[in-house]
């Protein structure tokens, strides 16, 4: 295949809620690592209001590395994880966009094997997956592995999603992808992961998979608790007898 | 057909066969000799499945890769990065952690 590096551009979604710890240490390691693979890239930081001072900690590395490659699309406070995903996409210049946590649980050196993967077989949409091959996480005990295993070999068996990994949010999209994807997604926040992976197989997008390493939160805390679990088995619910 | 449409489907058909069996409705001299298998038979399934289900989760529980390699490579590039940003005039709020 003809080296298509210069015709695309990959626009990196990160919204961000307090992540003043994170924030400079995930913007670094994009620019490192895209730097080296040699895609042309720009990273859209949607911040929601954060009162930690995440937005001033962007503004820095904005003037370090460029208004070209650093965009700051601000709003006022959190109004949620699609939305967020649509703002940005509206201010993105990229033909493809790239979700990821800003909390360093997904490391950007995967970005260009996703890259690799969406180009070897032109896919709609590339996940990254922590369940299958050299994929896995970081600073889960039991309880939690068994919690994500179970429920992953519950959604497989009542969904057949055609992924391995649903709720990851991990991903690259072609750009006209995702905007549908999202328009048909109608839940929020931690199962929106879930749905849109299972739209995409309901619209017949093909989907590609990386394995990934997933490190739980260095800073902060990291959330599964019962109120997790009852969104997840709602959603579940719900797609398994609407999709 | 919805994923709910599809196990309905497969749910009845397999209770069809089930029921028209215990009703010695066909095959009368198979289901006299095997009786209490064929009528118990569901409830079989369900377990079977449930020890298949629960050996799948628990292995792969235990085969769940810790990534301490990554997450150790993790903590190295955050020390490289804030001090390449420090020099860059980056100025961290919490700079104690």
């Amino acid at each position: 295949m003809a080296n298509t590096d210069n015709s695309n551009k990959y626009s990196i979604l990160l919204p961000t809620y307090n992540e003043i710890d994170n924030l400079p240490i995930i913007i670094w390691l994009i620019v490192k690592y895209m730097g080296e693979s040699g895609s042309n890239y720009e990273i859209i930081i949607i911040d929601d209001g954060s009162p930690d001072g995440t937005l001033e900690a962007a503004k820095q590395l904005q003037k370090i590395y460029g208004e070209d490659k650093i965009v700051l699309r601000p709003r006022e406070k959190k109004l949620g994880l699609g939305t967020a995903y649509m703002h940005g996409i509206k201010h993105a210049s990229g033909n493809f966009i790239l979700l990821m946590d800003a909390d360093l649980s997904h490391h950007p050196k995967f970005i260009s094997q996703f890259i690799e993967k969406q180009k070897s077989e032109d896919f709609d949409v590339v996940s990254g997956t922590r369940y299958v091959g050299s994929g896995g996480v970081n600073g889960w005990d039991f309880k939690r592995k068994l919690i994500s295993r179970g429920a992953n070999f519950l959604t497989q068996l009542l969904l057949r999603p055609g992924a391995s990994d649903l709720t990851g949010s991990f991903r690259l999209y072609k750009k006209d992808v995702l905007q549908k994807l999202i328009e048909s997604c109608v839940s929020k926040g931690y199962v929106f992961q879930m749905e849109m992976i299972i739209r995409a197989r309901q619209l017949d997008y093909t989907i590609g998979e990386v394995p990934i390493t997933f490190v739980d939160r260095v800073y902060g805390e990291s959330k599964l608790g019962g109120t997790e679990i009852f969104h997840f088995v709602k959603a579940l619910l719900y797609l398994f007898a609407t999709t | 057909m919805t994923k709910l449409l599809e196990w309905l489907s497969a749910f009845i058909a397999l209770f069809s066969v089930w029921y028209l069996l215990i009703s010695k409705k066909v095959a009368r001299h198979f289901v006299s000799e095997n009786e209490t298998l064929i009528f118990y038979s569901p409830i079989i399934a369900v377990l079977l499945f449930g020890i298949y289900a629960a050996t799948v989760v628990l292995y792969r529980v235990f085969t769940f890769n810790d990534c301490e390699e990554a997450a150790k490579e993790l903590r190295k590039e955050i020390e490289e990065a804030r001090e390449d940003l420090r020099t860059k005039g980056f100025v961290f709020k919490n700079s104690d952690r």
